[in-house]
């Protein structure tokens, strides 16, 4: 339905829009980081698109892409209340780079971006107010990269030494559904533990690599990249 | 009660105990409540405070929104990192003594979270006297909790203690009926 959106922006921009893909209705298009304000601010006020309605904005952090494409995907969704249709935005940044605030285009998205900046370390040029949201100020690290380590926690206020302490209770043990969290990302970047679930595993035939994927018998898993 | 005396003088009599005793028979029946509720957990709370299931029944029905008038803090939910200084601080301000029930999987250990902003259990932050398992528990095991509870307190027992699953009697009956005897 939104095809046109495509088109008008193929017209519009050319060789700018880099790819373009339509998938059951679902499409997208992706730009260059420079562009994103500028086809943002397009697709919001043009006649034809009339993007008005600011859905939502995320991204993706594909650590395997690096160092030949840039590490993380920002996601836009955007919707048009008049004409019905809707269109996601993508762009890719690597690692360190920031990109601009769309919040000049789509003022609610000002949260949505603090929350990507709180989640992935990306930083928005032009946000009024770029703070964690979620998080709180003393959390270093950015926990939905895929290198943040899976048991790395951060309290805010110690935790009691004495006492005794309650494990898991059922039904949520080690061996009752608990290890699926536990994916080590280190030892799959280097093409090891390509384990996606005990489920998915069972399907394939594959033993289940509980011990492949706790993360705690992986010294190596411990990355060491977490910045400031 | 723990120890009971009584003395018959004829028609009229008079009973004694110890004072400790005393006091944990009166405490245990006067429970102020500090609902700390965060998630889920908070439906089943009110449904056990509410009329259908109604915990005033056990002498716990008046919830206290300052710790300082409080002396049970029920933990209801999941506690995440950030919530955890709250938690910290309304403890400290409730006055001795003190009781605290970890009401469901996520409040007693962190349930199924296992991540960076989930507290893996609240007796990392405070002692607990009472964990409910469940995801939630049921109203029943919200009743077992609360006079397991006036036990320890009518005996001065304050060793952490886990509420023991309970089965339905209509359930053991079938279960009991399908094994041959």
């Amino acid at each position: 339905m939104s095809k046109r959106v495509l088109e008008r922006l193929r017209a519009q921009f050319g060789e700018r829009i880099l790819e373009t893909t339509d998938f059951r209705g679902d499409d997208t298009a992706i730009v260059a980081p420079a562009d994103w304000l500028e086809v943002a601010r397009f697709v919001r006020t043009d006649g034809e698109c009339l993007l008005n309605q600011f859905t939502d904005v995320t991204a993706v952090d594909y650590p395997e892409r690096e160092p030949e494409q840039p590490r993380f995907d920002v996601v836009v969704l955007a919707r048009s209340l008049e004409k019905g249709h809707r269109i996601r935005l993508k762009t890719r940044v690597a690692d360190g780079e920031s990109l601009a605030s769309l919040f000049t285009v789509w003022a609610g998205c000002a949260w949505g971006e603090r929350e990507v900046y709180d989640m992935f370390g990306i930083k928005f040029d032009g946000h009024p107010d770029l703070r964690r949201v979620l998080l709180y100020e003393e959390f270093v690290g950015y926990p939905l990269r895929k290198d943040y380590p899976i048991d790395r926690t951060q309290p805010l206020i110690p935790y009691r030494e004495d006492g005794q302490f309650m494990s898991k209770l059922p039904p949520f043990g080690q061996d009752e559904g608990q290890p699926w969290t536990r994916i080590n990302w280190a030892a799959r970047l280097q093409g090891r533990d390509q384990q996606v679930s005990p489920a998915i595993a069972l399907q394939q035939g594959q033993r289940r690599a509980l011990s492949d994927s706790t993360a705690g018998d992986h010294p190596e898993s411990d990355l060491g990249t977490v910045e400031e | 009660m723990g120890e009971v005396k009584v003395l018959q003088t004829g028609e009229s009599g008079f009973a004694t105990t110890r004072f400790e005793d005393l006091l944990a028979w009166a405490r245990k029946y006067s429970l102020f409540q500090y609902p700390f509720a965060t998630a889920c957990c908070g439906m089943e709370f009110f449904s056990v405070a509410s009329s259908r299931y109604d915990i005033a029944r056990f002498g716990a029905e008046a919830p206290r929104f300052s710790p300082r008038q409080a002396d049970l803090l029920w933990v209801v939910g999941t506690i995440v990192q950030r919530q955890a200084p709250i938690l910290k601080r309304i403890y400290d301000q409730m006055t001795d003594p003190k009781w605290v029930i970890a009401f469901g999987t996520c409040a007693s250990c962190g349930g199924f979270y296992d991540n960076y902003t989930t507290v893996p259990g609240v007796d990392r932050l405070i002692p607990v006297d009472i964990y409910i398992p469940g995801c939630p528990p049921r109203p029943e095991a919200v009743f077992d909790a609360l006079i397991l509870l006036q036990e320890k307190i009518s005996n001065g027992n304050r060793e952490p203690t886990v509420v023991p699953p309970r089965e339905l009697p209509k359930l053991s009956q079938l279960r009991s009926k399908k094994e041959p005897a």
